[in-house]
């Protein structure tokens, strides 16, 4: 299962960044090879759509679970016709937010 | 003939000065601040008609479409979206490109309308006055100032633009003879304009400053003015009369000393942008 976690660096201990359209990052983390990767957000860059954006390149990289701070309407339209799930949290560390994930202390975003 | 009022710095006074201009001028006068026209606050037109502004935007045919979502990757403005089982239209993003259509091996795009202004034209006795008025919502206003904009009269038009060096600004400068940039004697009036200054350099067309609000005729604006070679059109006293007739919708112009200083402008625009 692949974690997508919107990050501020690509550090494996960077500060979760609460904006999801326009992360630059996202810190990938496999849970069957307990492997941390980085990889670059086109949504960041983007002239507008940026949710948009982010959430069609989740659909590509086959991501499982999103765990970013807010999803604006129009991302979070894209990605309930997903099937990624969505967590929200503050701002903490990478390492601190897969914990409390493994904990089960996250709140799935629904509508 | 047209003259675009713009600013950069948005509340320098374009509407004060282009509804003036145009009445002194007996000139036609366009609002093409379409998010939010002002101007017929002063120039108070009879409304003789209204021309709704349509765009077109893709309508997807579920049987049709076959997910290969060619044309949500197409799309640069990212108004498709893919999901897992079928393509979402984000209407708000489209630019009504109609690239789509021409991406899909399956003819299941089709346009449909959609409404997201008017375009309103009358008259304030002798003037010709249009406006556009972009719907409460919408995002994107260079539609209804292109519908605006089309087949104007060959005679002196005095447009009103909207503040910014935006899409807005760009698609208005786009139909300009001459310009006039309003600002004010303040470190922001000074940074925007230098801003609008560099965007009008690139249509090379002639262009002056009027200074609203001035309290020292020499100024960080007219300081700016001279080591740029820039005309000096007009300045404005800042005058708590001013503020009082504009508050209640009335041109200056009709005091005489207001008057006169319009007269000035006219005169400047004639001798040193003709």
């Amino acid at each position: 299962m692949k974690i997508f976690i919107s990050a501020e660096t690509r550090e494996k201990d960077s500060l979760m960044d609460p904006r999801f359209g326009r992360c630059q990052v996202f810190i990938v983390y496999d849970t069957e090879t307990k492997q941390f990767t980085s990889v670059g957000n086109p949504g960041y860059t983007s002239g507008g759509g940026a949710g948009i954006q982010a959430s069609n390149f989740l659909i590509d990289q086959k991501a499982d679970i999103l765990i970013t701070g807010h999803l604006g309407p129009n991302a979070q339209e894209v990605l309930k016709n997903s099937k990624i799930k969505v967590y929200t949290s503050v701002p903490k560390s990478i390492s601190e937010i897969l914990k409390d994930y493994l904990e089960n202390k996250l709140v799935e975003i629904t509508n | 003939m047209n003259i675009v009022v713009l600013s950069g710095k948005g509340g320098t006074g374009k509407t004060l000065a282009s509804t003036n201009l145009a009445k002194y001028m007996n000139a036609n006068y366009i609002d093409g601040d379409v998010e939010e026209p002002n101007g017929f606050i002063f120039l108070k037109p009879i409304i003789k008609e209204m021309i709704e502004v349509i765009v077109k935007i893709p309508s997807i045919d579920k049987d049709k479409c076959k997910k290969c979502f060619k044309c949500a990757e197409f799309c640069r403005f990212n108004a498709l979206a893919k999901t897992n089982d079928k393509v979402l239209v984000f209407d708000k993003l489209c630019h009504s490109c109609e690239g789509c259509k021409i991406v899909c091996e399956f003819g299941a795009i089709e346009y449909i309308d959609k409404k997201v202004g008017i375009i309103e034209k009358g008259k304030s006795n002798d003037i010709k006055c249009s406006r556009g008025l972009l719907n409460i919502g919408e995002p994107m206003a260079v539609p209804v100032i292109k519908e605006l904009l089309k087949n104007l009269d060959e005679e002196i038009n005095i447009i009103d633009s909207s503040p910014g060096t935006s899409c807005n600004v760009v698609n208005i400068l786009e139909h300009a003879d001459i310009a006039i940039l309003v600002t004010e004697p303040t470190n922001f009036g000074l940074h925007d304009l230098d801003r609008a200054v560099k965007l009008i350099r690139k249509f090379n067309i002639p262009f002056g400053v009027v200074i609203n609000r001035v309290t020292e005729k020499e100024n960080i604006i007219s300081k700016y003015c001279i080591e740029n070679k820039i005309e000096i059109l007009m300045q404005i006293d800042y005058d708590r009369e001013i503020a009082i007739m504009y508050s209640k919708g009335e041109l200056i112009i009709n005091k005489e000393k207001y008057l006169n200083i319009f007269k000035e402008l006219s005169i400047n625009i004639k001798e040193k942008l003709l």
